[in-house]
């Protein structure tokens, strides 16, 4: 999955990239983490939620749920992630791919 | 694999819907009596959930100008302004629209839902950003599908929200649009708009606000929320519809910009369609003389709120953040509501019933809205059997029952 203009991003102030910058070095198991927690309510049965989970099938999660857990995921990691890219977003591991990628070019 | 496969689970949570009793979806008003009864099921019926907010479906001078309009006109003009050409009362009425605003552009749409669908794309595309509310109607979600710009969402009326997703943006190029609702239509709350044009402002972001379900009920002259924030001047597009408050049928966008005009001839959802018949645009230009000349009915809608809104909460109902034109009473669930709403039907009043997907946050509501006609007594009859049917449900707290029970 590609991000159009995702090369534009900046940090808003850039005087204090470097002092923040190791602070958004994020593990990608943080990321993975934070999302199982969102999607736990919506386990069916025993089956556990991994990185290849396919999030609206796998899930009793609605599409409009999806997109909460999204914007929560976006305060948690400081980042955004348009509505047209969560569409393209199937699996955990996508997810957790396209905060990290967003976070990384911050 | 056929092509209503797609939807088998609908069509199963449907038929459910369907074979335990009347369907609320497709309710059928045998015969409509005045803003505030109809015949359903052979039974004369309260409507509580038409978003008629003024009564004015039913204002004799509405009524005449749209007879008197088929008599000069006919019934419809056959096809859109860009091909046959405008009437000229769409013309005045979009002058009128713009007056009323204090704007100096107006486009009219033959629905609410395709102002929302045209203008918003007609305004961002590739390299723009598009924020807008969780809670936002159906027409501004569908826009957001027609523009290449990206899309973000903030959550519902919280400014910092909106701030923080603007400050993520930081330096890149393209526009800002932030796009608002002044009453949200399903519990009734209005945006904090000073605060959001605050943000809005600081990032140097293009507002439009949709005013459709606060035309006639904000504001001092009843121009919606954009006036009763004293922001008006800040608002740089204002979107609303003639579906509610004015009782017809079209949408409308105003705005300042001097090349506003151009969506004339970009936006596909006005330039594809055929303009509304001058019947409508008889009747909406005299409901918007009715909003400005009685302003009694703003207030009588208000009192009508609280009537409901305080006599619902009282007995103990789960209602919207605050008062509003609609209120959105909490259930537990979509059969509950179903099965609430169903029991209200039968003692003869009619709301509307909101489940997911179409509600924020997965609830389930019956979905009330007031006109400025209802009398205080059929207010109170609907609080009273509100109150009993929920008591029979066990929805209402017990220790609010005995104390009602004991009287």
């Amino acid at each position: 999955m590609r991000l159009r203009t995702a090369h534009q991003l900046t940090v808003e102030n850039d005087g204090i990239l470097d002092t923040i910058a190791p602070d958004r070095a994020v593990s990608r198991a943080t990321i993975v983490r934070e999302i199982c927690h969102h999607l736990a309510p919506y386990q069916v049965g025993e089956k556990p939620i991994t990185g290849a989970t396919v999030i609206a099938k796998d899930l009793t999660i609605d599409s409009l749920a999806i997109m909460d857990m999204v914007m929560e995921l976006e305060d948690r990691f400081d980042v955004s992630v348009p509505m047209n890219v969560v569409a393209e977003i199937h699996t955990v591991d996508q997810l957790a791919d396209t905060i990290q990628e967003l976070r990384a070019r911050h | 694999m056929g092509l209503f496969d797609r939807h088998a689970g609908l069509l199963e949570a449907y038929r459910t819907v369907r074979t335990t009793g009347p369907d609320p979806f497709q309710i059928r008003m045998e015969r409509v009596l005045s803003p505030t009864e109809a015949i359903i099921n052979g039974k004369k019926t309260l409507l509580v959930g038409t978003n008629n907010y003024f009564g004015l479906t039913f204002d004799p001078s509405c009524m005449e100008a749209a007879i008197e309009a088929i008599r000069a006109e006919g019934t419809g003009t056959t096809g859109s302004r860009i091909a046959n050409g405008s009437y000229s009362e769409h013309v005045e009425l979009e002058r009128e629209i713009a007056e009323f605003y204090g704007k100096k552009h107006c486009m009219v749409f033959t629905t609410g839902y395709q102002a929302n669908l045209g203008v918003i794309p007609g305004l961002v595309g590739q390299g723009d950003f598009l924020l807008i509310d969780a809670d936002s109607h159906a027409s501004i979600y569908d826009a957001c599908k027609m523009t290449q710009a990206e899309v973000i969402r903030f959550k519902h009326n919280d400014p910092a929200s909106l701030d923080a997703r603007l400050r993520r943006l930081g330096e890149r190029e393209g526009n800002r649009l932030v796009v608002l609702e002044g009453i949200y239509s399903m519990l009734g709350d209005s945006a904090p708009l000073k605060e959001f044009v605050e943000v809005c402002k600081k990032y140097d972001a293009y507002v439009l606000i949709d005013e459709a379900h606060s035309l006639g009920a904000l504001g001092e002259h009843g121009r919606g929320l954009c006036e009763a924030a004293g922001v008006l001047d800040d608002c740089h597009f204002i979107v609303g519809t003639f579906s509610k408050t004015l009782g017809a049928i079209g949408g409308y966008c105003v705005s300042d910009d001097p090349d506003f005009d151009i969506l004339r001839v970009t936006v596909r959802s006005y330039m594809f369609t055929a303009s509304s018949p001058p019947a409508v645009v008889a009747s909406v230009r005299q409901a918007l003389r009715v909003v400005k000349e009685r302003p009694e009915l703003r207030k009588q809608l208000w009192e009508n709120v609280a009537a409901l809104y305080d006599g619902l909460a009282g007995q103990g109902f789960k209602l919207g953040p605050e008062h509003g034109p609609v209120v959105g009473v909490h259930l537990p669930d979509r059969e509950t509501a179903i099965a609430f709403w169903r029991a209200m039907l039968d003692a003869g009043i009619y709301v509307n019933v909101a489940t997911p997907p179409a509600t924020p946050n997965g609830v389930s509501l019956l979905r009330c809205s007031l006109c400025a006609v209802h009398t205080r007594e059929q207010l109170e009859h609907m609080v009273e059997v509100m109150t009993g049917i929920g008591r029979q449900m066990g929805l209402l707290p017990a220790a609010r029952a005995r104390a009602v029970g004991g009287r």
